[in-house]
């Protein structure tokens, strides 16, 4: 039997380290593109790139076009994560409503939103309502299926429990199905949330005059990688504050849960 | 379904002066389908009344609980349950994303409902645990919460659907315990369903004896609570007898012989 030891010397710690591959892999990106093996406007060096990222923060061209992209992803997410919670609590508590509701949403899972962008095009034209419209349109549906489900997936045995005790229907909603449902309701939310984002990129190609997609089709007009990769932070950056910002809300209500309050 | 919130008035029974039962069935019938559940049954509960129903699985205990907690329709028969009732289950089945207090007092109204929840728990022993969240409680704990929130509606009828049968032994003796000195000071009618033919003697006035939807024998322990073994060695038999377990007479010590062939007989139900 050999000894195994517990203390990692500072080599093994650095090459164990999850950062050690992303460092490499930047340090030879900009290797390769300042010794011209990448040139530059294949992709810009990443020195480059942070350099892009200040100038356009500083000039307010970033901000101004992000505040815009946000505001198409905020509406969006609004209106289709509404019309998924109001269809799911039509078709989750009531089994005309489920008749009623369900075989449509079931169809409409069917269509890729994407392919509907021409359609929306023709009908609102190439302004923000077709953008603001996909986003809706694809966001409503995680949100309908995810909460639908927690709703029929509400522990019964809980349901008789309260309705022993005298609660009525409109009560046993409001106590017992609806926070039953709402783990599931959040797993929805984080679904739309990560799906708007995609949405965004794909409906500001459609021939958009202000944000994110718009500095990238600008970007591409004039071979201008450092832009481009930018906008790609930043696109991460989105994804990465949307699903912050859904932890917050489950931290918060989901505190009961036994994992959290362990913790 | 209505809630009495109004206190009880806490009477204790004569046994010699007749009243009027809390609970009465009078032909009492529930299918599903084919299944005949419930045949035609008969029941009286007198208030203050502690009845142990003891029965296999499949034979209608719980059907008939649902009925007197009022889950179930019961399509124009003759029934008569009190308003006020309360049901404690074999699984606490508290609201996970509700705080112990406010599972006490769910569905309850008034401004003082944290007082009296805190009362409630405070009786079952659980005054630390007002703001703890349930899933953080053991099965005990869970049980007895589940004990306060029946106890803070004043039941006339409090309903045992197996509540111990998932607690370790230890647990469930001190629970046992609990529930005499619960009832002894609120004195609600009790049903409750157990597979434990020792703890129906050990705690009922009256045991009862479920089989295929009807009552097959019924059995009133007239003697004191803690002075029971005289009474065990025969009743425990006869119960076991109608429950189709042939058993010897003795108590549960007794009941496995050594080197033996097997004492309990196969079910036939």
């Amino acid at each position: 039997m050999q000894n195994v030891s517990v203390h990692t010397s500072p080599g093994q710690k650095i090459v164990r380290s999850r950062l050690l591959s992303p460092i490499l892999l930047l340090l030879t990106w900009e290797g390769a593109a300042r010794s011209g093996l990448i040139p530059e406007h294949v992709l810009a060096a990443p020195s480059a790139v942070l350099a892009t990222l200040w100038g356009m923060i500083l000039s307010g061209e970033l901000p101004s076009n992000l505040l815009v992209s946000a505001g198409r992803v905020g509406l969006g997410l609004a209106i289709g994560v509404s019309a998924g919670i109001v269809l799911a609590l039509i078709a989750g508590l009531s089994r005309q409503g489920e008749a009623a509701v369900d075989p449509l949403m079931q169809i409409k899972r069917t269509i890729p939103v994407v392919a509907l962008a021409p359609l929306f095009i023709v009908w609102f034209g190439i302004g923000e309502t077709p953008k603001v419209a996909l986003i809706a349109f694809a966001t409503l549906f995680p949100v309908y299926l995810n909460l639908y489900n927690g709703i029929r997936g509400v522990d019964k045995r809980l349901v008789d429990a309260a309705h022993s005790f005298g609660l009525g229907r409109f009560a046993l909603i409001i106590h017992v199905i609806l926070p039953g449902a709402l783990p599931s309701l959040l797993l929805g939310l984080r679904y739309a949330l990560t799906i708007a984002i995609v949405m965004l990129v794909i409906a500001e190609q459609i021939n958009a005059s202000a944000g994110l997609g718009f500095l990238v089709n600008n970007a591409r007009d004039f071979m201008r990688t450092d832009i481009i990769v930018v906008c790609l932070m930043v696109y991460a950056l989105l994804g990465l504050t949307a699903d912050f910002v859904i932890r917050i809300i489950e931290d918060r209500a989901l505190a009961w849960r036994p994992k959290l309050v362990e913790a | 379904m209505s809630l009495n919130a109004t206190p009880l008035k806490i009477a204790f029974p004569r046994p010699t002066e007749p009243r009027e039962p809390v609970v009465r069935l009078r032909r009492f019938s529930r299918r599903f389908g084919d299944n005949l559940i419930i045949d035609a049954l008969n029941l009286d509960i007198a208030p203050g009344e502690f009845v142990a129903l003891l029965g296999h699985s499949g034979s209608g205990k719980t059907t008939l609980l649902r009925t007197l907690a009022g889950l179930d329709d019961i399509d124009g028969q003759d029934v008569t349950v009190p308003g006020s009732r309360a049901v404690v289950f074999q699984d606490a089945r508290l609201l996970p994303w509700k705080r112990v207090w406010k599972n006490v007092v769910l569905g309850l109204k008034g401004g003082d409902v944290r007082a009296r929840a805190d009362a409630a728990l405070g009786e079952v022993g659980l005054s630390h645990r007002l703001d703890a969240w349930p899933l953080t409680l053991s099965g005990g704990e869970a049980q007895r919460t589940a004990l306060a929130r029946a106890l803070v509606r004043q039941p006339e009828l409090l309903l045992l659907d197996e509540p111990f049968a998932a607690l370790d032994a230890l647990t469930r003796l001190r629970m046992h315990e609990l529930v005499m000195r619960l009832w002894r000071s609120h004195r609600p009618a009790v049903l409750m369903v157990t597979h434990d033919v020792d703890e129906a003697i050990a705690l009922a006035d009256r045991v009862l004896v479920l089989a295929k939807g009807r009552i097959v024998a019924e059995e009133r322990i007239n003697a004191e609570r803690g002075q029971r073994t005289a009474t065990v060695r025969d009743l425990r038999r006869r119960l076991l007898g109608h429950l189709g377990v042939t058993a010897q007479t003795g108590t549960y010590a007794d009941a496995i012989a050594d080197g033996a062939a097997p004492q309990i007989a196969a079910v036939s139900e």
